[in-house]
């Protein structure tokens, strides 16, 4: 399955690179042809690459290193309207100690958070290493307009913010304004500036299609983006083994091509240990060991680390833990 | 051409595991064989591994707070309804019965009315239990002071090995009776009734995950049960002497409620309440009655 953009030298240098494929931003018609002359999905082989990739079995020493490396990837994520502070310092106290009764658990990679509370994030984190990542762009609909969603950015990065998750417009996007969507991608990314990382959802579930899928992940990489994120979690359908592996492609076709390396961060409905040892070898099978990091791939979850922590517990004692022995939220 | 009809080809039963209620095969693919008492093959059962014991506690424990929630009238309709539905299906479990330990027709028929019977039984003490074990305590204080008993949570039960059907239902019916929820490992060389059991209890409103039958190696499942931190308590009726030791060790560890086996002649006598109360818990509450006045008296 060709899944390499048309255009471009193999594999470049990383200034070249960026150089071959800048023309395709040059102009709405340019970018148009551009993504609609990336290869169309195959979505039976797709799904089915994915679902035997999630036959592997991962047992004993490589299940323990999954599992930790998997626990070191999770983005903490509480986004509910019902937040408070003290929720939110909770989540930071497990970010830090996720396991209280075995301090060789890792910690995870960040706390995800609304903005108003990334002040508080940031100090319940403190000295740990663990970022604090906000979302941001009228999250999750992003349906304002542009000076509200760069205010909404700015104020989040003043506040501290390590990365900044940021929404599409995706009707904008289904409309075919490649463009409008691109800027505003690009304006954001300068909104974050140097001190935050920006992850670019596409709300996978609401593409409707796996090439719109594959568009959307280029149109995110040639704006800038330092990750790609499947959805809000917010919608029926969120991170799935099939669109998380299109979007690996993507990350690796576009180093491949420009030698620019891009995360990626499957979020919404991974709540067991297996499922995430899945993702993991998709992973390791498409874009290769350099993802294997929390620089480059992320969890967006609240649930999962708890299953995580009870399979832990189980692999160290030899006994099934239960949801009595790991925190409520 | 010939014009005998042709003999017609038996269709025999896949025994099946029953867990959150559904009927899965061992997770692990196993299965053994079962043979009558004299030695012949009757079927192949599934030879549960420890991952289907892990997946039938989860399954117990979500069915927890439905059941457990439920009121005690309400449990006792759903006991009385598996009752009906295991009569309807008499004559196939006297067979199973009488194959399994190898009895008469008339003594296997025997067992199984006293099963039905014994379902009757505890249906009929769902909602009466509180009143006997539970109550008001007097208190120097003025004070309304309540116990009421509440179900210990998830049991898991070794069922007896010689009793294949009316031994299990004597061990299962008091510990769902209460609000609990069990997770039953079968007799390990007759568990064909209690797998048939299972079909009984999927169709008699017992809401699935709040009984999960499981067949194979006594010693195997019961193990990691007996360690498993979110099971709250284990009746070790199908242990022997050796195993029941080794078990109530493990169980030591997050502080299970342990039943030893308990010598029975004769399943059919008269049980009485001691295997219900041994899965409950007492929940003691203290209410103010209000007469705090300096006249002794505010109403």
């Amino acid at each position: 399955m060709p899944t390499t953009a048309p255009n471009g030298p193999s594999a470049p240098t990383a200034s070249a690179a960026a150089h071959a494929l800048s023309d395709v931003t040059a102009s709405d018609a340019a970018l148009r042809r551009f993504l609609h002359g990336l290869p169309g999905v195959d979505a039976v082989g797709l799904e089915a690459r994915a679902a035997s990739l999630g036959t592997r079995s991962i047992k004993t020493t490589s299940k323990a290193y999954a599992i930790d490396l998997a626990i070191s990837m999770v983005d903490l994520t509480t986004l509910e309207g019902a937040d408070t502070p003290g929720k939110v310092r909770a989540l930071g106290a497990k970010a830090v100690h996720p396991d209280p009764t075995d301090r060789t658990t890792p910690t995870t990679a960040a706390v995800c958070v609304y903005p108003d509370m990334v002040a508080v994030a940031k100090e319940a984190v403190a000295g740990s290493g663990v970022k604090v990542a906000s979302v941001a762009t009228a999250f999750p609909a992003g349906r304002a307009t542009l000076g509200v969603k760069l205010a909404d950015v700015r104020e989040a990065v003043a506040a501290g913010a390590d990365e900044i998750d940021m929404v599409i417009d995706r009707g904008a996007f289904l409309a075919g304004h490649f463009m409008k969507v691109y800027d505003e991608i690009v304006a954001v990314k300068e909104a974050c500036g140097t001190s935050a990382r920006l992850k670019v959802i596409f709300e996978t579930g609401e593409l409707s299609t796996y090439d719109n899928i594959r568009r959307a992940s280029w149109l995110g990489m040639l704006a800038g983006a330092d990750f790609i994120k499947t959805s809000t979690g917010k919608v029926a359908v969120n991170a799935t083994p099939a669109n998380t592996l299109l979007m690996l492609q993507a990350v690796r076709d576009f180093r491949a091509q420009t030698g620019i390396q891009v995360g990626v961060k499957p979020a919404g409905g991974i709540r067991t240990s297996k499922d995430a040892i899945k993702f993991l070898v998709l992973v390791n099978e498409t874009a290769g060991e350099d993802w294997l990091d929390n620089h480059w791939f992320r969890f967006g979850a609240s649930s999962l680390l708890n299953d995580l922590l009870m399979q832990r517990q189980k692999l160290a004692t030899g006994r099934y833990s239960g949801p009595d022995y790991v925190t409520v939220d | 051409m010939s014009d005998r009809t042709p003999e017609r080809l038996t269709v025999f039963k896949t025994y099946k595991l029953y867990v959150g209620g559904k009927f899965p095969r061992s997770e692990s693919g196993r299965v053994y064989e079962v043979t009558d008492s004299k030695g012949n093959w009757l079927a192949n059962a599934p030879l549960s591994s420890r991952k289907d014991a892990r997946d039938a506690v989860v399954a117990a424990r979500k069915a927890f707070g439905g059941w457990s929630g439920a009121t005690a009238y309400n449990r006792g309709q759903v006991l009385y309804r598996v009752a009906e539905m295991l009569e309807g299906r008499r004559e196939q479990f006297v067979r199973e019965v009488a194959e399994a330990e190898g009895l008469s027709k008339a003594k296997a028929a025997a067992q199984v009315d006293a099963a039905v019977d014994r379902w009757v039984w505890y249906a009929g003490w769902t909602d009466k239990i509180a009143q006997v074990v539970g109550g008001g305590n007097p208190v120097a204080g003025p004070f309304f002071n309540l116990s009421s008993p509440e179900p210990t949570g998830v049991v898991a039960v070794l069922a007896p090995q010689k009793s294949s059907f009316l031994g299990l239902v004597s061990v299962l019916a008091p510990v769902i009776a209460t609000g609990n929820t069990a997770v039953v490992i079968a007799s390990e060389r007759a568990p064909l009734p209690a797998l048939s059991l299972g079909e009984v209890l999927a169709t008699s409103d017992v809401p699935g995950g709040v009984v999960n039958v499981l067949s194979g190696r006594t010693a195997e499942i019961a193990a990691p049960l007996a360690a498993h931190q979110d099971v709250n308590a284990i009746d070790l009726a199908g242990a022997d002497e050796a195993l029941a030791k080794e078990l109530e060790i493990a169980a030591a560890d997050n502080l299970k409620r342990v039943l030893r086996p308990q010598p029975v002649d004769d399943w059919t006598a008269t049980p009485g309440t001691d295997r219900m109360t041994a899965f409950l818990e007492t929940k003691t509450v203290w209410h103010p009655t209000g007469s705090l006045g300096a006249s002794g008296s505010s109403y």
